[in-house]
């Protein structure tokens, strides 16, 4: 197998899964049927780590970069239908979906997956917008599969929000190929990532100036960066739970990828303004805001949503700051946060399941009810909080030190961010896990075999990082600059 | 022959801007979407023209899919579905038509003001305006999605919004075909996506004033 084949069917599989979904019967059928699909794109993703790249073709491309992302996503995407093929079974029994309703939400899941993979391995910036406003489609779909009332509001804030942000990217991105084409010419050219990265230079710094705004504002609404994050909360709280799991661990991943593309570009023009600073400030915002709004959520599910807010904030404050260092802790952040978010969101879909309620002040003692999944959790969130051993605690150490040194008084306000969520998810984490169980027991279907996976790679990486790992992502982080 | 070109683009282009202050203060749901089928069809006839005086005829096709689609389907079925629905008839606002209408200008002055200047050392006039009155019509289109509490103008002023960002694509000289092929799907799915929402809401609730669902934001208790 060549490296083009891989990346043909990293894209295939889940084109063609989610046709074949669409028209299977049965929803057991379907279910495996994803994780299948979701599994043979894995497999495919992680091939082209060891195959010889090809050379970067007009539309699709691999590289030092988007290999990190394209692996991580597709591995999140098959331990996510994994949970969800064991946990949607329930949800079917209770009576809040149908057997129709599922069909559709696995041909949705694949149409995702698809759309995600696109942007990361496009090599066209209009491709990549396409891409990404695929996956924004589909996962909207998802959200207000429910169709409750807070399902429905959660979709529609979702879609408007989300679609004024992509407008506003698509604006930004006619506007870079505006600034490339007196240098390259009219056509595809001007729009291939490839050519704009070595000819940046000579584009007009104002123009690229005023795009990267409108991209930053764009993609960054995606990303869920406050003040642009209103939909993400609510989406992630209404919809069924292995979709938060995706959206907080790939979803979010997928428009940072694009961001940093940009930021990429911006970099390799001398006379255009250093896009950092812009994004520093808008991740210490996010940090901020979702620390001090953790301690005022009754939902479970909204509570780890400010939580994602709040590390993607982490993560594009260490991009911002730029520098080997720092770029090594944004990226390794990115990871350590969608293997642990992920987890959690798997666990607080059993945890709902049993308890048949998402209110924080009904989840009580689950160590003593479940002790698995009870300190499970524990153990979860004392990792997402950034306690040591945990591969989160290495990557937020590695970016309070490479920030001290070159900003010191933002990393006031890092540490403060930091310290603030630390205390506001400690506090939840005693009421959920100690004290009488109270309380709806239902039992448990959800699988908890990709929770563990996802915690051991974690704690693995966390205590030691493989050599290999380490090089890989300084040889990234070199990469971006 | 060039200034009766940048002529004609210019009035077509500045149009549209017009068109778009029309939709802010209609407060009728049926006449807001015949102007914004005016809209499209003054877009229609911008990318046209466009379409000729640089000779590029994949760009006749994106103007046909504002006629058919934007200027004829989309009204026809929203019009439908008020009807059918028994919609409110009036478009509910959450600030006053005259704030919004200076708010507006104030809007398009801004994009001007900020096109023009960025775009000085450009050689091509045309593209220059364009871009400006493009970005104004985006600007415009989500003043109105904001001020607006009913989901049918909303989504009146996200098209509007995308009647912009095709006028700028169009502006950009030998923009791949691709992305105005993407950009009309794009718009196709979005209304998909808007119908089912707006029967889903319908199913439920007797309204599809987003206000009925406000209540439910933020914290459930």
């Amino acid at each position: 197998m060549t490296a083009a084949n891989a990346l043909a069917a990293v894209l295939a599989f889940p084109a063609v899964a989610a046709a074949i979904l669409a028209l299977m019967p049965g929803y057991r059928a379907t279910a495996w049927g994803n994780v299948a699909a979701s599994f043979l794109t894995f497999v495919a993703a992680a091939s082209l780590l060891f195959l010889e790249r090809p050379a970067p073709g007009e539309y699709l491309q691999i590289d030092d970069l988007n290999i990190v992302f394209i692996v991580l996503n597709t591995f999140v995407g098959f331990t996510a239908a994994f949970f969800s093929a064991s946990y949607i079974g329930h949800e079917l029994e209770i009576g809040r979906l149908t057997p129709a309703n599922l069909r559709f939400y696995h041909a949705m899941y694949q149409l995702m997956m698809f759309g995600m993979n696109l942007a990361l391995v496009s090599n066209n910036i209009g491709l990549m917008w396409v891409a990404i406003e695929l996956a924004t489609l589909s996962t909207v779909l998802m959200v207000g599969l429910y169709r409750t009332h807070e399902a429905l509001e959660a979709a529609w804030k979702y879609f408007i929000l989300g679609s004024v942000g992509i407008a506003l990217a698509l604006f930004g991105t006619i506007l870079v190929y505006m600034a490339a084409q007196p240098v390259l010419g009219e056509g595809q050219p001007s729009m291939t990532w490839t050519n704009l990265i070595t000819a940046a230079d000579r584009f007009d710094p104002a123009i690229l100036n005023v795009a990267f705004v409108f991209l930053l504002v764009g993609y960054g609404t995606k990303v869920g960066l406050a003040p642009f994050h209103a939909w993400l909360p609510d989406a992630h709280a209404e919809g069924p739970t292995p979709i938060s799991a995706v959206l907080s661990g790939l979803l979010l991943n997928v428009a940072l990828y694009a961001v940093l593309r940009f930021k990429l570009l911006m970099a390799a023009n001398d006379a255009a303004i250093a896009p950092g600073p812009l994004m520093v400030g808008l991740g210490l915002l996010s940090l901020v805001f979702a620390a001090l709004m953790l301690y005022r959520r009754r939902d479970i599910k909204r509570l780890f949503a400010y939580s994602s807010i709040e590390h993607m904030g982490i993560i594009v404050f260490a991009f911002g700051m730029g520098g080997p260092l720092a770029n090594f802790a944004g990226l390794l952040h990115m990871v350590m946060h969608s293997l642990t978010k992920s987890a959690i969101f798997f666990a607080v879909g059993s945890i709902a399941q049993i308890k048949g309620t998402q209110k924080i002040a009904e989840i009580r003692g689950l160590t003593q009810s479940h002790p698995a999944l009870g300190w499970g959790l524990v153990l979860a969130i004392l990792s997402i909080a950034g306690m040591p051993p945990s591969g989160v605690f290495m990557s937020e150490f590695l970016v309070v030190t490479s920030s001290f040194s070159r900003m010191p008084l933002m990393t006031l306000v890092l540490v403060f961010g930091l310290l603030l969520a630390f205390g506001a998810l400690l506090l939840r984490m005693i009421g959920f896990a100690f004290g009488e169980p109270t309380g709806k027991d239902a039992p448990m279907h959800g699988s908890l075999a990709p929770f563990w996976l996802h915690m051991a790679l974690v704690l693995l990486i966390g205590l030691h990082m493989p050599q290999a790992m380490v090089d890989w992502f300084r040889s990234v982080a070199a990469l971006l600059g | 022959m060039h200034d009766y070109a940048f002529d004609i683009a210019h009035l077509l282009a500045g149009s549209l801007v017009l068109v778009s202050f029309l939709l802010i203060y209609q407060d009728r749901l049926f006449a807001l979407l015949n102007v914004f089928a005016l809209q499209a069809l003054l877009l229609a006839m911008a990318v046209a023209w466009q379409a000729y005086i640089q000779g590029a005829h994949h760009l006749y096709a994106s103007a046909a899919i504002a006629l058919v689609f934007k200027a004829v389907i989309v009204p026809w079925a929203l019009h439908r579905m008020v009807r059918r629905l028994g919609i409110h008839r009036d478009v509910e606002t959450v600030v006053g038509v005259v704030p919004t209408m200076l708010a507006g200008m104030g809007l398009v002055a801004l994009s001007i003001l900020l096109m023009l200047q960025l775009t000085a050392a450009a050689e091509n006039a045309l593209a220059r305006e364009d871009l400006a009155f493009a970005l104004s019509v985006i600007l415009l289109g989500m003043l109105m999605m904001v001020t607006r509490r009913n989901a049918v103008s909303q989504v009146v002023g996200f098209m509007s919004l995308e009647n912009g960002l095709i006028l700028a694509a169009t502006g950009a000289q030998g923009m791949p075909f691709v992305v105005e092929i993407s950009i009309a799907f794009s718009v196709l799915i979005a209304m998909i996506v808007i119908g089912v929402f707006l029967f889903r809401i319908r199913e439920r609730f007797d309204s599809v004033d987003i206000e009925a669902l406000d209540h439910f934001r933020g914290e459930r208790r």
